[in-house]
């Protein structure tokens, strides 16, 4: 539909155009609003049209005014003064006479006179008082149009305190025979209960009767009040879990009548409502969350259509899930839900994914592990609104570790955006946490950066706010409990304090001064925050009080033994006494502005020249003073620079501090030493910058945390990602450098996530991708110690450990080193190569490693010699299944199962043996095998029986919703003998285009003195393995192109490669995974054509549109099928990300 | 629950305002500047959400006209009851335009006031709030009797 109207719409330009009466026909352009609206369009200027609607206006006055005007008219006049208030003109003359309207008018002029009502008054307005006695008169007609107006306008604008004039009879209306008048009845109450939620007491037991109404409409209207009351008090409305969760169970199984769908899904409005309110109710409450896990499920379940509304639901669920107690599957379903929303090529779902993430992020910080990379890619998102989201979610992982590189983020986007509101709540509240989260590990130029951006700023209003905001947020800080904060955390709050407080007109200075003054009582503040502290109070001190308290602490610190403090507290001393002197040093406002540093401190020269003459030493560079010290090693300067406040190492005049032997400059210093960053801000500031990134990256940050990747087995990049494991392959063992940038971000960011607990998230339960779901766990810890320095093929390692290390009987494997990594990929790169260039499709065997569970250095002697295997042209391939195969695998007659191969598709491409539940009975194992037929994708299952006993009663079942599966096995499957094989044919297509689906198998047998068994696997298998070229000629391709309708456009990655056009390189690197045909390559730009195996015949083809745009490829696809251009991208997008 | 529902052509004209919550007159122009600022400045195909203060704004074009609502949950929901809107328009004026919109601004509200009421979602049927509105519609071609009109055009 909406098609159409974007079509109707954009021929409305031409429409509008002047003079044009095409348009206008139907819209009565001949009626005084059509002529208003024409002249008005007519207007270039926004004076004329001032002018134009002045004196429309003055005309409808004088209409109202006279006795002459009959209601029809009336209603006419009244729908232009509703257009001139729209354009923002006010006609509060008309409002007197709209309540005229509506009371006197026929139905249909009441109509027009409610809606200007709605429109121009507001609940306070005396006006409404009027119209109570029409309401009332109006919801007591027999007449249904009158008493639903009415109750539409109540619903709208009520004064608060006539309610109960009418409230009996809006009541009375719940139980009226006709559904709308139900409904809106249900919602006036709702209205009434959010104004005036006392004077609906009494009718509780009603809405249950309307929670109860046979109309669907007037249920769900009931549960607005219902998610206000239970999110009010959960507790009083236990008793309707069970109704809630029949109810969206019935919505869920389509119960409803088709009038609540919505583009085919059932109710979504009501689905999403009932799992508000089930969040509120099994909030914190394990009773009550375990009546709904099901229809939880059922809700996670049911919604896959791809559409909008889906994603809505799926994303309410996932909220709701969160919310209630915990159930590990569930959970796991949820965050499995949430990686699809953010890996998703559609920029809105990314958003709410990262919304999503940021909730769940509060239960389990680790679930944002396995979405690192996105998360950094988001951050350098070219959407503003995608950065933010993912600043958010950052705020939300900030701890210890991490704190340093999150505010440097923080600060860089607050550079970038000379945003609003939202940035400075986001801010501060970042901030906040932040530095009382990881104050101390800070670097000092992060506070002092924040700081300067407090105070740098050009807009004042923006500037102002965030100011207050801090000290508003600080004094309530101080009020509370101290000890616990961070030095550092302090520093920033004193300067703060000291220098915006003014801004907070109602806080006089003294409380502030009294708190200041508890600082420095506390025992563990430190003598540099002390001096911060005193600095502060010194910019405060200008009333009595303060004045008193100043002296006060004067006292004590004039006679510490720390020159520095007792330096302030001098100054302290004088400045409080002497407001004048005050006042010239440290001017209300605007003291950074006038601030100069002399760098070079000329006005000492003076100084200096005398003490030269009275035969002082001279100056020497640092420098300078580095080689005399290398000479004479007896002398160290660091017991000196310690007791220097931290804050000048970052000022420019840092040099000279370090001479520390001088005590003139060193009280000289002390004197500038009050705020580095003021000092810091006289200096340039890129410079400083700078310093800061590479710090933070250096000491403290992230360097040091690369040593304990090198030392420690568990680094937060390497922790295994089970939402991912089944869908995302490893990542190619050469990272390119941004690439490598954004891992470092990556574990820079997400360090102390999980870090700890690595070995133990593997044992969890929920995270487990679902084909490894029954396995046993265990052993795993040391599988993904080896698997430590490949830190991106780990990403789905640890779970797939403890299948190998299961599989292979925990015999260790050397650990091959990240060089043998590569081998593989390269081998079956140029395996590869060989193929395609056949016209036959086929999967790289890296990428089935990791489907099967391997890729891990565990296994990756085993990989590195497995082949993909095409007899055709490879027989030494038949080395499968490798030299340490699961001794179950090896018994059978020794031969390689391939050799099992039915010779009608022994010449096709095909992918390598995965291993399938091997766990549950050792003397049976199961492997399946794809292979990749022209017209249909093969699945083999291979059954081994290992006993020398023989299976009966065999059967094989394959089920898979999305997919349409057939089996073509000769002979269909009895018994196996002892020691055999027998193997198990099926053709699978789509259905639907999905990027990735899960095929189940059951295998059911009974040996001869047992009872039936069953064997259960699953085997997930992607859109790719049903992609196959797609030959068409230019002219072909440019017919099909024009007659597709659903069409996609994204910007992906080039490929660079030395010997060849970033565009042939791209499309070869697509054309090698994804077995797309190139049709033709024509300067910058290429179109590619495959197609998708799906139902019966020759498949859905898509068409890509790749052109080379700014380092991106902008590539555009068309399909005739909706899902397929959205799946097929994320392949892409998939495989360009690998190469 | 939604704050208000702006829709405003591509020049900025507000097309038809829906306040939820009582708004004084000066914010409501404030929020009205500020909102088709913020929507016209995005660029296609970045995110339909923004934030504003601490509510969120959903906003999608359709050909020349840009509607946008405001409200603090589910961001997604929010675009679907923008596109069910313009459906219901749809449907009412059949293949809707801009200028069904300037002309008859006061239907638009009708099928508004039938969709959304108070804020939260009234009716999401298609049929049944068309088929309400053309019950008080029909009533401008004749004054029938009063008392029965309402069977005779099928309400629900």
């Amino acid at each position: 539909m909406s098609d159409v109207v974007e079509k109707t719409l954009s021929a409305l330009p031409s429409l509008l155009s002047l003079d044009s009466q095409a348009g206008a026909g139907k819209l009565s352009p001949s009626s005084k609003l059509g002529n208003l609206i024409k002249g008005i369009t007519e207007l270039t200027s926004k004076h004329e049209e001032e002018k134009l609607i002045k004196k429309e206006l003055a005309a409808i006055k004088e209409q109202v005014a006279s006795p002459n005007t009959s209601m029809r008219q009336m209603k006419e006049i009244m729908v232009r003064a509703i257009y001139c208030e729209m354009l923002g003109y006010q006609a509060s003359f008309s409002y007197i006479h709209a309540i005229k309207l509506a009371q006197q008018g026929s139905v249909l002029e009441k109509r027009v006179g409610y809606l200007a009502v709605s429109l121009f008054l507001n609940e306070t307005d005396e006006f409404l008082l009027l119209l109570v006695n029409t309401v009332l008169k109006d919801l007591q007609s027999t007449n249904l149009i009158d008493v639903c107006m009415a109750l539409t306008v109540v619903s709208q604008v009520f004064p608060r305190d006539m309610i109960p004039a009418i409230l009996p009879v809006v009541e009375e209306k719940l139980t009226h025979p006709k559904e709308i008048i139900r409904r809106k009845a249900v919602l006036a109450l709702y209205k009434f209960y959010l104004i005036a939620p006392n004077q609906v007491q009494h009718i509780h037991s009603k809405f249950r009767k309307a929670l109860c109404d046979k109309d669907p409409g007037v249920m769900a209207a009931s549960l607005h009040i219902y998610l206000q009351l239970i999110k009010e008090s959960p507790e009083s409305y236990k008793d309707l879990t069970v109704s809630m969760v029949t109810i969206l169970g019935q919505v869920v199984g389509g119960k409803l009548p088709m009038d609540f769908n919505y583009h085919s899904i059932p109710a979504p409005w009501l689905q999403i409502q009932l799992l508000r309110i089930l969040a509120y109710l099994g909030k914190e409450d394990q009773g009550t969350s375990e009546l709904m896990y099901d229809v939880l499920e059922d809700s996670l379940r049911r919604a896959e259509m791809n559409h909008n509304m889906t994603y809505a639901i799926l994303f309410e669920c996932v909220k709701t899930i969160f919310t209630v107690h915990p159930k590990a599957q569930l959970l796991e379903k949820a965050a499995e839900c949430i990686g699809n929303f953010v890996l998703s090529p559609k920029i809105n779902l990314k958003y709410l994914g990262l919304k999503a993430l940021t909730y769940v992020v509060q239960q389990d910080a680790n679930l944002a592990l396995p979405h690192q990379m996105t998360i950094i890619e988001c951050l350098d998102h070219s959407d503003i609104i995608i950065k933010r989201e993912t600043l958010e979610l950052l705020f939300r992982i900030t701890n210890a570790q991490n704190v340093t590189v999150i505010v440097e983020k923080m600060l860089e986007f607050l550079r970038m955006t000379s945003d609003d509101y939202s940035t400075i709540d986001l801010v501060g509240k970042t901030m906040n946490s932040v530095f009382s989260l990881g104050g101390d590990v800070m670097q000092p130029d992060i506070p002092n950066n924040f700081l300067r951006l407090l105070a740098d700023g050009v807009d004042s209003v923006e500037d102002r706010r965030m100011r207050l905001f801090a000290v508003d947020s600080y004094v309530s800080l101080l009020q509370g409990e101290t000890a616990q904060l961070p030095q550092r955390f302090l520093q920033v709050i004193s300067w703060v304090l000291g220098e915006y407080s003014h801004l907070r007109e109602e806080q006089d200075s003294g409380t502030i001064m009294r708190l200041l003054a508890r600082l420095l009582d506390q025992r563990n503040t430190s003598t540099e925050t002390r001096s911060w502290v005193l600095g502060a109070m010194t910019k405060l001190c200008s009333n009595p009080v303060s004045v008193a308290l100043a002296r006060d602490v004067c006292e004590r610190y004039s006679g510490s033994l720390n020159t520095v403090l007792r330096q302030r507290a001098q100054e302290l001393m004088i400045l409080s006494q002497d407001t004048e002197l005050r006042a010239r040093v440290l001017p209300a406002e605007g003291r950074l502005e006038h601030l100069e540093v002399d760098s070079s401190l000329s006005f000492l020269d003076g100084y200096v020249s005398e003490a030269l003459a009275a035969g002082a030493a001279p100056y020497k560079s640092p420098h300078q003073r580095q080689e005399d010290l290398a000479q004479e090693k007896a002398l160290t300067l660091e017991p000196y620079g310690l007791s220097l406040p931290v804050s000048l190492s970052s000022c420019s005049v840092t040099d000279r501090l370090t001479d520390g032997l001088s005590p003139t400059l060193l009280s000289m210093s002390s004197g500038l030493s009050g705020n580095g960053t003021e000092l810091s801000h006289g200096g340039g500031s890129t410079t400083l910058k700078l310093d800061g990134v590479k710090r933070v990256w250096g000491k403290e940050g992230y360097l040091a945390q690369q040593q304990s990747v090198e030392d420690a087995p568990t680094p937060p990049v390497q922790l295994p990602s089970p939402l991912l494991s089944p869908q995302r392959p490893p990542s190619q063992t050469q990272t390119p450098e941004p690439d490598q940038e954004k891992q470092q971000l990556a574990s820079s960011l997400f360090v102390g996530l999980g870090s700890h607990n690595s070995v133990c998230l593997m044992g969890r339960a929920e995270p487990a991708p679902q084909h490894f779901r029954r396995k046993p766990r265990g052993g795993s810890s040391g599988a993904s110690e080896r698997s430590s320095d490949s830190s991106h093929s780990s990403r789905s390692a640890a779970v797939d450990n403890l299948l190998l290390s299961n599989l292979l009987d925990s015999t260790t494997v050397a650990s091959e080193g990240g060089a043998t990594t590569t081998t593989p990929q390269q081998t079956s790169q140029r395996t590869l190569d060989h193929t395609t260039s056949n016209g036959s499709p086929h999967v790289e065997g890296k990428e089935e490693g990791v489907a099967a569970g391997g890729s891990l250095s565990l296994i990756r002697g085993m990989v590195a010699v497995v082949l993909p295997t095409h007899t055709e042209t490879d027989p030494q391939s038949d080395l499968h299944p490798a030299p340490h195969p699961a001794p179950a695998l090896e018994r059978p007659g020794d031969l390689p199962l391939t050799s099992h191969l039915p010779a009608e598709l022994s010449g096709l491409a095909r992918s390598e043996l995965t291993p399938l539940c091997s766990d549950q009975d050792p003397s049976l194992a199961l492997s399946a095998c794809r292979v990749y037929k022209e017209d249909a994708l093969v699945v083999l299952v291979f059954i081994v029986n290992n006993t020398n006993s023989t299976l009966h009663q065999m059967a094989l079942q394959l089920t898979c919703k999305e997919l349409e599966i057939s089996c073509i096995s000769g002979s269909p499957l009895k018994e196996v003998k002892g020691h055999s094989v027998s193997v198990c044919l099926h053709t699978v297509v789509m259905k639907r285009a999905s990027v990735q689906v899960e095929l189940a198998g059951l295998l059911s047998y009974q040996r001869p003195l047992g009872q039936p068994q069953a064997a259960q696997f699953s085997l997930s298998l992607s859109l790719k393995h049903f992609i196959r070229p797609l030959t068409v000629s230019t002219g072909e391709y440019g017919k099909m192109w024009l007659s597709f309708s659903h069409d996609l456009k994204q910007n992906l990655r080039l490929v660079t490669t030395e010997h060849q056009e970033p565009l042939t390189a791209t499309l070869d690197a697509l054309k090698s995974k994804l077995h797309l045909h190139i049709v033709d390559i024509i300067g910058s730009e290429g179109i590619v054509a495959c197609r998708l195996l799906q139902g019966e015949g020759h498949g859905q083809p898509c068409l890509l549109h790749c052109r080379v745009h700014a380092n991106t490829l902008a590539v555009w696809l068309r399909s005739p099928v909706p899902e397929l251009p959205d799946s097929l991208l994320y392949h892409c997008q998939k495989a360009l990300t690998e190469t | 629950m939604m704050h208000f529902l702006l829709l405003f052509s591509r020049q900025g004209k507000l097309r038809l305002p829906k306040w939820f919550t009582p708004i004084p007159e000066r914010e409501k122009k404030k929020i009205v500047r500020d909102m088709t600022t913020m929507v016209l400045a995005r660029k296609p195909r970045s995110c339909n959400f923004l934030h504003w203060k601490d509510l969120k704004i959903v906003y999608k074009r359709y050909a020349s006209l840009w509607s946008s609502v405001c409200l603090s949950e589910n961001e997604l929901l929010a675009l679907e009851v923008l596109h069910r809107y313009v459906e219901l328009l749809d449907k009412y004026f059949g293949n809707v335009c801009e200028l069904d919109i300037i002309f008859n601004f006061e239907k638009a509200c009708f099928i508004l006031d039938e969709f959304l009421l108070g804020g939260e979602v009234q009716e999401t049927s298609k049929q049944v709030v068309s088929r309400s509105i053309e019950a008080s519609d029909m009533l401008q071609e004749a004054e029938i009797d009063n008392s029965d009109y309402d069977l005779e055009l099928g309400w629900p």
